[in-house]
């Protein structure tokens, strides 16, 4: 062991080091900062908080974030950002950790569970956020291209074997999503006679890679995706054309043989947050914003890597109007 | 160097009652009696493939998974007037007001103020200064790095965040784990069983099935947190703590009980004291075990670094979720370092190594610049925060420049193997195990079971195969059965071919420990993005990232067990003029055979603990169910039915390899 005497005259010169150091360095003071902090507080009025949950993909980020910065930096909000799948963020309504899910791809069994006629009444049904989802079924730009016949599900069984992968054997493989996500593919293809085999991708970021390693390697990949996303930027996936939905073709799930619908997404807040009422309420209530804003944003932060907070930012600073309108009265 | 993870119930885990005397029905070739059970096996499901595979169809569920979903809706449907409820959402807010208060303390803004009370440099320097006074100048520089390091690659608050989650867990853990550890030091055999079986079930729970209970039970965000990261954490102190207290030396016990001391005073004064060192042990691998849920724990909000890494995930950046993923490395090693230095500090110190007098003045006096720090960030940002730095994005980028590069070079070969080792082993494997009608895969499973490891290794497996018909997902079962066994070949060949090498060549052993280090802590979530990109979402996948997790454990109990071979029989061996090769085959690997079989078991428990983690890469079986439950509200039942099926198979497996191993010792 080392001689703790000169232990302690390094500690010492160390210590001294560091004081000169200060003294010559100065720079901004936090005692300020705090003082303004809090005339800004108070010139703002109480705006409460907001519990935003975040759901794990980007079009939902995109969201979430715009009206957080609009309640933070025009209504002084406090507004808190919580990592959440959908199924946790529901039950979040009842204990006040969650008060608003700000893009709802529809969940009949949470709104069973949660919204006043079935459930507890902790969670209410907050109206569209101006977004239409499309699901459906994917191919890789490049298959697209080159074997336009693909699009039409009819000719699907023609490739079946080009789509076969070391998990399927001799069928084709149809890459299902995200267990988050309402999807019945194998009843699609088991109804329409289709010899596809379903393999679940089990997480978003196995089917965006898998899609973005077919286009590059030239691969036959068929899978379970949406829109608005941030990989249709990079990646113009191309839609296959399934019988079209028709009214009650979805309603027994077994019995499947339509393509998705598209979906008029929505809020869904706390009742107990929205009966408390003030202006970020009626910040969230009248948020409604297109597809191409959604993706705007989307595209900020997936492909130019900005952060949520900066991307909104700079969409809120582009598009002054479009934000007006959202403000309370 | 200890081994970075938390521990998981093993062959050699030194707590085992001493084997009880078994009737000694052992065949002398318990292999090839093996052999002939696979063989038979191999001829009757050749006649009955494909019959009573007990396979769900696609949205099929069992009476069992519609009563545990049930009970999920009946928890939620209660929890304005349950009164366990209300106790356990108390304990949960308490939680969250510690864990916030400490996080307005040290990591993020404390309104009005634009920082924490005390910033950046003030917090350095305190860890510096705990560093310096538990483990001495060595540690307080790597303490200080790793605290700069947060900083520097932009993720200060995160890091600080999984910090003190960590922290408040382990101090929960030491609290309620240490007496159950004196109960089963002391206490008699029965108890010590009964504490023993309990642990290996939570020890063998994938991290993942701990959460939708926590966050049904105590809420989203820090309490859910620091609930699971404590259960998931309490195991190893109890049973390592419990270890080094029973088994402190029966002479000098009775040699001071002789001295008439009661039982108090046998505890304080003989039994934990001399425990000491063992007890340090347990802590260190609660912190560790700790470190890996708390970061797992971001799936409910729990504030750390594991946000960072999910938020890249869903713009699969890689580059972007490696450098959150590696500062937990960092945090990792600097916690596993310093509880192992403190410990032998601290045994120098018991011994009269270090000048008492004179460490008081240095703490002291080093405590000097610590205040000045504590005050300066108190008043000055650049003191309190750390500034804008593009260290995190320029490594990020390079990262992701690296991974493209090494993608596109090695798909084509990546690709190939995965498709040969698909073909040769897995698919033939899975078609035995899960296109076998039930009552055969059960009835191989048990006569493997006891011809590997007699009636102890029979009745678990009995009950467990028992348990896995109950819950209804036996196929599925034993399509995850098939891909740990598979990940475990691939595990052992690693351990075989890395381990001798690391053992032979002491610079190869140095410059690996780290790397297998880092692949036991990184989160899963950094290097599957990568693993997908080459092999595709598929079971291969998911085995390539269970092989990750489990090789460096392998490694390193193989390496150590070669190492240990005496130097005399090696030195004889030469004599006789040996080559390398038969020095290996014939003398180091037969003479560390103790060491093959805990590695192998260790391995299978390790790549099952990573199942759940393939059903998110396309693995489908139990993983995907488990991930399923998760996801969607009213498959709740389902998941928890295939998560409690994860626990049976580790079982299972462990306690067959176990048993094995038991008479391979022998």
């Amino acid at each position: 062991m080392r001689s703790p005497r000169r232990r302690l005259t390094a500690l010492t010169s160390v210590a001294a080091g560091m004081t000169l150091t200060l003294t010559a360095c100065g720079g901004g003071s936090i005692a300020e900062e705090t003082e303004a902090n809090e005339e800004r507080a108070a010139e703002f009025g109480d705006c409460g908080d907001i519990n935003m949950a975040i759901n794990p993909w980007v079009g939902y980020e995109a969201s979430a974030y715009v009206v957080g910065h609009v309640a933070e930096e025009t209504l002084g909000c406090k507004v808190t950002y919580k990592d959440l799948k959908e199924d946790v963020a529901w039950q979040g309504f009842g204990t006040g950790d969650v008060d608003v899910v700000i893009e709802d791809w529809g969940h009949p069994d949470l709104e069973k569970k949660f919204f006043a006629e079935q459930g507890d009444g902790s969670a209410m049904d907050g109206g569209p956020n101006g977004n239409v989802g499309v699901i459906g079924w994917y191919v890789p730009p490049w298959l697209a291209e080159e074997h336009p016949e693909v699009l039409d599900w009819e000719n699907l069984n023609d490739f079946a074997e080009e789509f076969a992968t070391s998990e399927t054997g001799d069928k084709g493989q149809f890459l299902g999503a995200d267990p988050s996500y309402v999807q019945f593919d194998e009843a699609i293809i088991s109804n329409l006679g289709l010899d596809f085999e379903v393999v679940f991708s089990g997480s978003e970021a196995a089917s965006i890679t898998a899609f973005q390693q077919a286009e590059k390697n030239k691969e036959f990949l068929i899978g379970y995706f949406y829109e608005p996303q941030w990989l249709f930027a990079e990646l113009p996936l191309a839609k296959v054309a399934l019988p079209p939905f028709e009214e009650g073709c979805q309603d027994d799930p077994a019995e499947v043989d339509c393509d998705y619908p598209e979906t008029v997404l929505k809020k869904i807040l706390s009742t107990s947050w929205v009966e408390e009422g003030g202006p970020g309420v009626e910040l969230v209530q009248n948020f409604e914003w297109t597809n191409e804003d959604q993706n705007q944003v989307a595209k900020y932060i997936s492909e130019d890597g900005m952060s949520p907070e900066d991307a909104a930012a700079l969409w809120v600073e582009e598009n002054p109007d479009k934000v007006e309108a959202w403000l309370p009265q | 160097m200890s081994t970075l993870a938390p521990p998981r119930p093993g062959a050699a885990r030194p707590d085992k009652s001493p084997p009880v005397e078994v009737k000694r029905w052992v065949p002398s070739s318990r292999w090839a009696w093996a052999l002939g059970v696979v063989v038979l096996w191999v001829v009757i499901w050749a006649l009955t493939k494909g019959n009573d595979t007990l396979a769900l169809a696609g949205r099929e569920r069992t009476g069992v998974h519609d009563a545990l979903a049930e009970f999920r809706d009946s928890v939620i449907a209660s929890r304005a007037d349950n009164p366990l409820i209300q106790l356990t959402y108390e304990i949960g807010s308490w939680f969250t007001s510690v864990v916030d208060w400490l996080q307005r303390m040290v990591s993020v803004e404390n309104f009005p103020r634009p920082v924490p009370e005390i910033g950046w440099l003030g917090v350095t320097a305190v860890a510096v200064w705990i560093g310096l006074a538990v483990a001495g100048w060595r540690i307080a520089l790597l303490v200080a790095a790793s605290f700069l390091s947060f900083g520097i690659f932009g993720y200060w608050s995160d890091a600080v965040d999984l910090l003190i989650v960590t922290f408040v867990a382990v101090a929960i853990a030491v609290l309620v784990g240490m007496p159950l550890a004196v109960l089963m030091g002391t206490g008699n055999r029965a108890v010590n069983a009964v504490m023993t079986t309990i642990l290996d079930v939570f020890q063998t729970i994938p991290t993942f099935v701990f959460l939708a209970p926590i966050a049904l039970f105590f809420g989203i965000g820090a309490s859910g947190a620091v609930v699971a990261t404590l259960l998931y954490a309490l195991p190893p102190i109890i049973r390592v703590a419990g270890h080094g207290i029973r088994t402190v030396s029966a002479t000098t016990i009775e040699a001071t009980d002789s001295a008439g001391q009661t039982r108090w005073q046998r505890l304080t004064k003989v039994q934990l004291p001399m425990a000491r060192k063992t007890i340090v042990v347990g802590l260190n691998q609660t912190t560790l075990a700790a470190l890996s849920m708390a970061t797992i724990a971001a799936f409910v909000d729990g504030p750390g670094l594991g946000q960072p890494v999910l938020d890249f995930l869903k713009t699969v950046n890689v580059g972007g979720a490696f450098v959150p993923g590696a500062l937990i490395v960092v945090i990792a090693v600097m916690l596993d370092r310093t509880t192992t230095a403190a410990s032998e500090y601290g045994e120098r110190a018991a011994r009269g190594g270090v000048d008492r007098k004179r460490r008081r003045i240095m703490l002291a006096v080093a405590g000097v610049p610590v205040l000045v720090c504590l005050y300066l960030s108190r008043t000055y940002s650049w003191a309190a925060e750390f500034g804008d730095s593009t260290w995190g994005p320029r490594l990020a980028d390079a990262v992701n420049e690296f991974f493209g590069w090494f993608t596109d070079t090695f798909r084509d070969l990546t690709q190939g193997f995965k498709d040969a080792i698909s073909t040769v082993l897995l698919n033939p494997l899975e078609s035995l195990l899960a296109e076998s009608p039930w009552w055969l895969a059960a009835g191989a499973l048990l006569l493997l079971a006891f011809v590997l490891g007699g009636f102890r290794a029979a009745v678990p497996t009995l009950v467990c195969v028992a348990g896995l018909l109950y819950f209804g997902l036996w196929n599925h079962a034993m399509i995850t059965l098939t891909m740990t066994l598979v990940g475990t070949v691939l595990v052992m060949a690693l351990a075989l071919v890395f381990g001798v090498w690391m053992a032979r060549s002491p610079k190869v052993d140095l410059a690996l420990r780290p790397l297998l280090d880092a692949g036991q802590t990184i989160p899963p979530f950094v290097y599957l993005i990568p693993v997908l990109a080459l092999f595709g979402p598929t079971r291969f996948t998911a085995i390539v990232a269970g092989v990750v997790y489990a090789a460096p454990v392998a490694i390193k109990l193989v390496a150590d067990g070669v190492k240990a071979v005496s130097p005399t029989t090696l030195e004889a061996t030469r004599s006789t003029g040996s080559t390398t090769w038969q020095e290996v085959t014939k003398v180091q690997l037969p003479m560390a055979r103790g060491s093959l079989v805990l590695a192998a078991n260790q391995g299978l428990l390790y790549v099952l603990a990573m199942a759940v983690i393939g059903g998110l890469v396309g693995a489908g079986g139990l993983g995907y169910d488990v991930v399923l439950g998760f996801a969607r509200s009213e498959e709740w039942g389902f998941g928890a039915a295939a998560g409690l099926s994860i626990v049976l198979l580790g079982i299972m497996v462990d306690r067959i390899a176990r048993g094995a191993a038991q008479k391979t010792s022998r």
